[in-house]
């Protein structure tokens, strides 16, 4: 790519993408509302889950509730979920 | 039998009621006979915003308790034919509005009336249901602003599932995007979300455009609905709303900034209407 190519490039893409925080504004809008049309007019499962998951490791370990971390994070083409279960090591479980 | 209008948001201080006394002006203007109700029980401001602030004597919730007749309680408008508001009360709370008695209300004003407008009050609980729950039509009035657009599209969730006729599981309540305090200029420093952002996340037909106006705030000031100052851009953009309600074919305008009128355009006056 030539000099005057690249100049070029870059310019076009300042035209795209103003400098301001609108387009920003849009992109979260529309994941969010893309999720949020989705779950209308349902709860929120996430807690339901999270205790859930609670019981069925509780089976096999003591594990402490309070030590449970539950992460969503939203996307546009994907999301992802992350459970975070503290489990009690062996010194914990000795006593 | 009349169209039931709610004017409504979620969110809240976007322009409902500058929009309802707009509107509802602009409706009688045009020769339909049209009541405007304030369902904001608590928070009266449709009186202020209309200039009948002096002539209340008894509200909505008088009417529903008996105590007055809805035909007492209505305030006709001096200056526009045709033209009458039904005040919130003052005193109560919003739990002294029963879905029946708002029912018995609409159904009286249904023989008098073409339009019977429902100025919405904020958030989506009680007093914004019963606002709603009756509609035909819809005008959701938006801000270009991340929290307004995410509003206004649960609002369209409550008409689709909460209204009498999605209860009734009759034709949908017909929806309107009316975008308010738009500024152009900040749009086109990207500051600021544009009319057609807006218009494809939340996908309903557009009503019209209402631009950052200063003559707003001096409309209710005085008390004049904003649609009657004809040289203020709102103002123009408001009967342009209304006629485009009426099946009128106007174009949008008031999309682009002004243009800073260059040295000729100073040197022989470019003035041009706030
Ligand atoms: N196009 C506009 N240009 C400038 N200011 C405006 C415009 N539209 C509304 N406003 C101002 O925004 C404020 C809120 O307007 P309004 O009371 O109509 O909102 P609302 O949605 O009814 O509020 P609430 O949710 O409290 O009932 C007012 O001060 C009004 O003057
Ligand atoms: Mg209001």
């Amino acid at each position: 790519m030539s000099w005057l190519n690249f100049f070029r490039a870059q310019k076009r893409e300042e035209a795209q993408q103003p400098p301001g925080t609108a387009a920003a504004a849009k992109d979260r809008l529309q994941v969010i509302i893309s999720h949020e049309r989705v779950s209308r007019g349902r709860d929120d499962f996430l807690p339901k889950l999270q205790q859930e998951l609670v019981q069925v490791v509780a089976r096999y370990v003591a594990i402490d509730p309070g030590k449970v971390q539950v992460n969503l994070e939203r996307g546009g083409d994907f999301s992802t979920l992350a459970i975070d279960i503290e489990l009690p090591g062996p010194k914990a479980q000795a006593h | 039998m009349a169209q039931v209008i709610v004017v409504t948001s979620g969110k809240g201080g976007v322009g409902k009621t500058t929009s309802s006394a707009a509107i509802a002006t602009g409706l009688a203007q045009r020769g339909k006979k049209t009541v405007v109700i304030d369902f904001d029980v608590g928070l009266r401001n449709l009186d202020l915003i209309m200039g009948v602030e002096r002539r209340v004597v008894f509200d909505i919730v008088n009417v529903i308790q008996g105590e007055a007749k809805l035909q007492q309680a209505l305030v006709k408008d001096k200056r526009v034919d045709g033209l009458a508001i039904l005040p919130a009360s003052q005193t109560r709370d919003k739990d002294a509005l029963t879905r029946e008695g708002v029912a018995t209300i609409i159904e009286e004003l249904s023989k008098d009336f073409d339009y019977i407008l429902c100025d919405s009050p904020a958030g989506i609980e009680k007093g914004a249901l019963l606002a709603l729950y009756f509609a035909d039509q819809a005008i959701v009035v938006t801000n270009p602003e991340v929290s307004s657009v995410r509003d206004s599209d649960r609002i369209l969730g409550v008409l689709q599932s909460k209204s009498k006729r999605a209860e009734e599981k009759k034709e949908p309540v017909k929806q309107h995007l009316l975008l308010t305090r738009y500024d152009p200029a900040r749009v086109e420093r990207g500051e600021m979300l544009k009319l057609d952002d807006v218009l494809e996340i939340l996908a309903i037909p557009l009503l019209g455009v209402i631009p950052e106006s200063e003559s707003v705030l001096k409309a209710s000031n005085s008390g004049n609905p904003v649609i009657m100052d004809s040289d203020s851009t709102a103002g123009q953009a408001y009967s342009d709303a209304v006629g485009r309600f009426l099946g009128d074919d106007r174009p949008h305008r008031f999309l682009e900034a002004p243009k800073k009128p260059g040295l000729f355009g100073r040197l022989f006056g470019g003035g041009r209407a706030a």
